[in-house]
């Protein structure tokens, strides 16, 4: 059965090594919802947090498969629970007449977010949250038009 | 500071590797090495196609178990190298492949002969390095080598653009290689993990259980340097091995233990055994699709315990109930002294009976026979030589009809599949192995693919001996369109070529065979040349079939071309693969 996996993975911060794990991924036919390289504490290392949609055989295979990589330097599935995942995300949102009293009311009453630009006829919303937290506030903010959306995909790091 | 220049410092820096051979073509970029290569000491081979040196590189290789180099320029020069390095990789050769690149001041601006190799190689290396730096030479050749040979072995890419390697630094060679995200279980004495130790002791358990094992080994032994390993496996537990195509060689087919090939033109009663076996001992193997057919039916009923270097391999394709991932020598090392003989003195009667029930067969035609080729170059080397094939039907019926004996003896490409493979495979082996008898076996549609390449053979004075089964059609797929596309042969029939004149206007010996009593003394004859290549051109039989076969897809019980089915129409069972004791005692009629 396929689930939803956090794979956390160091790599070397190459020139290349972003090329090198999505070709990995796009060649051996895996399903990721997103990848995210960032910097970490360490400059000549860079982690990338995936979410891939898998069973556990393609988990296993997926895992192997990075860290056969030369530049991959450690590959590490996140368990649940035990792991704290945040996701950005912005929408410009209409905005206009009465409902906007009923978006400021909306963001005000959603941990994590705010209103971050406006202008006459809409306005950009940022949230800060977890996968499901911003699934749930998306489908909240459909209700007055969302014109854009996008969302950095997932970074995640262990609790302890 | 003393300084030297780029190129220097990668010759000086291949020479502390151990290469004393390179195959490749100069070209704009890549002059500063070539120049730096040319009063070196490494030999070095100019091919005609760069896709010939990458072969010949690979070929070395196996022969040889070095690493193997070759070199091109940039742009059409490494993108003609790709087939070579893409056989390489399916098939986990070390070797290194040194590319020359445009000045990095004008890299990604469609120079001229500009083509991002890395980028198009990416997936068809073991790992790649473009040098930027000339400071950073030293240190990526001593990466490169290390990655190639350890571990999964397989093919690694150095580019490098011409200013850097013009560029001067001072030469410091780093003695030791550390690469962090590379950790490769590589040391035969290093410490087996405790998971993998549990692992052995569960497998030497299921061993000792089964009643009707089989070992699978694959190349995995060869490039493990394991052989001996898995003899002493084998003859200690008394079970029988079967072996992959790039396995054949890794077992000697004169032990009365020996199953041969397996998969799709394997044997028969190899294929019916792993169907009925009830523990599967893979090693070094990666349960390609030719080998296992349907995945799901591969093997049932058997517990399946698999032994790789490389941990990706386990539950691929196939899944397995005991892995053990370490270096394959190491883990028979350790599995040797635990296991105890299993009780298969059944099993074996019964893979002895079904040895005489389905032997190989063929029915003689008016025309000669590529089978009788084969064995006809099997009897005359003794299954001493080496052999480099093509791809088609011509590989398979080496695979079959030529006892291989030794490890390092069949040089083909298993996983690609790269037609044109054979010649230049054969001169590489030739170049490593300069006093032993080596062969190409190979058909007309594989051979035209590189033919070129006899020059380079006859330019070194190669005595290679190529074989040709010239049936004057790209074989295998006939033998498909009669199969499965109503005998629509879309272009499959290859215009006849007069190879005694191509292997005359290249400086070699041209033969031509027609008739079965010219088989031997033409192989005889080749045999005697020492200072030349030699071709036979074989004119064989035009629509042979290669059988035994499983049909893409199908179980190993559901083969086509059986003994049964071909013994009343006329055909003469053969028992080539067996020891010469055990063929007395079967007395074929």
């Amino acid at each position: 059965m396929n689930e939803k996996h956090t794979i956390s993975c160091l790599v070397e911060n190459h020139f290349g090594v972003l090329a090198r794990v999505a070709g990995l991924i796009s060649a051996r036919g895996f399903n990721i919802d997103s990848l995210t390289v960032s910097a970490t504490e360490d400059p000549t290392v860079s982690r990338m947090t995936i979410v891939v949609d898998a069973d556990a055989i393609k988990l296993e295979q997926v895992k192997r498969q990075l860290d056969r990589l030369i530049d991959v330097i450690g590959v590490t599935e996140l368990s649940e629970g035990k792991f704290i995942d945040r996701e950005l995300l912005l929408a410009r949102v209409k905005n206009v007449g009465n409902e906007h009293v009923e978006l400021e009311r909306l963001v005000q009453s959603t941990p994590g977010a705010k209103i971050a630009a406006r202008s006459p006829g809409s306005c950009v919303v940022e949230a800060i949250g977890d996968t499901n937290m911003l699934d749930q506030f998306v489908e909240q903010l459909r209700a007055y038009g969302i014109e854009k959306l996008v969302r950095t995909g997932r970074v995640a790091l262990e609790k302890e | 500071m003393a300084t030297t220049k780029g190129a220097k410092i990668l010759v000086e820096c291949l020479k502390r590797e151990g290469v004393e051979i390179a195959f490749g073509i100069p070209g704009g970029v890549n002059l500063p090495t070539f120049d730096a290569l040319y009063d070196s000491g490494i030999n070095v081979i100019l091919t005609v196609h760069e896709q010939g040196a990458a072969h010949m590189a690979d070929g070395y290789a196996r022969a040889t178990g070095k690493v193997g180099v070759c070199l091109a320029t940039s742009g059409p020069g490494a993108t003609n190298l790709t087939t070579g390095i893409a056989t390489a990789f399916m098939d986990s050769i070390p070797v290194v492949a040194l590319t020359g690149q445009v000045r990095t001041t004008v890299i990604g601006n469609d120079a001229f002969q500009e083509v991002d190799t890395i980028g198009v190689t990416r997936p068809i290396t073991k790992h790649s390095f473009l040098v930027k730096d000339v400071r950073d030479i030293a240190r990526t050749v001593r990466e490169a080598f290390f990655i190639a040979r350890t571990g999964r072995p397989g093919p690694v890419l150095i580019d490098l653009p011409v200013d850097t390697t013009v560029a001067e630094a001072e030469f410091l060679y780093p003695e030791e290689v550390t690469i962090r995200g590379y950790k490769p279980k590589i040391l035969v004495d290093a410490a087996i993990d405790s998971i993998d130790q549990a692992n052995i002791e569960r497998a030497v358990e299921a061993i000792a259980r089964s009643r009707r094992p089989v070992i699978y080994a694959g190349a995995g032994v060869i490039h493990g340097g394991a052989s001996a390993e898995l003899l002493e496996l084998a003859h200690k537990t008394r079970i029988p091995v079967t072996t992959s195509l790039l396995g054949l060689g890794g077992f000697p087919e004169t032990d009365p233990l020996s199953l041969g090939m397996l998969g799709m033109h394997g044997f028969e009663y190899t294929n019916y055994a792993v169907a009925a076996c009830d523990c599967l001992i893979g090693i070094g193997a990666r349960f390609d699709d030719r080998v296992t057919g349907k995945p799901d039916e591969f093997a049932k009923q058997a517990t399946k315990i698999h032994i790789d270097v490389d941990p990706s391999s386990i539950n691929k394709t196939v899944l397995v109930d005991i892995p053990i991932i370490g270096d394959v020598k190491a883990v028979l090392r350790t599995l040797n002294a635990l296991v105890k003989p299993a009780d298969t003195g059944a099993w074996l009667a019964r893979i002895g009976e079904m040895r005489k029930t389905y032997p190989l067969i063929y029915r003689k035609k008016d025309k000669v026979l590529p089978q009788v080729v084969v064995q006809q170059i099997s009897a005359a080397t003794k299954g001493n030589a080496v052999i480099a094939t093509g791809v088609g039907q011509h590989q398979m019926w080496a695979a079959q009809y030529y006892q291989f004996n030794h490890p390092r003896s069949l040089i083909t490409s298993g996983g690609l599949g790269t037609m044109g493979f054979g010649l230049p495979a054969a001169i590489g082996a030739q170049f490593g192995r300069p006093g032993e008898v080596v062969w190409d076996i190979d058909g007309d549609g594989s051979f035209q693919m590189t033919a070129q390449e006899l020059a380079t053979a006859a330019q070194h004075h190669l005595p290679i001996k190529v074989a040709i089964m010239n049936n004057q059609f790209h074989g295998m797929v006939r033998q498909w369109q009669d199969l499965f596309y109503q005998s629509r042969y879309a272009q499959s029939r290859l215009n006849p070529v007069d190879f005694v004149k191509l292997a005359e206007a290249n400086g070699c010996v041209g033969i031509r065979v027609e008739r079965d009593q010219e088989v031997r003394p033409a192989i005889d004859r080749a045999m005697r040349v020492s200072d030349r290549p030699t071709v036979i051109d074989f004119l064989v039989e035009s629509k042979e079939d290669c059988w035994p076969m499983i049909a893409p897809g199908k179980p190993h019980d559901q083969m086509l071309g059986t003994y049964e089915s071909l013994k009343d129409a006329g055909g003469v069972p053969q028992h080539r693969r067996i020891s010469p004791d055990e063929e007395a005692k079967l007395s074929l009629g």
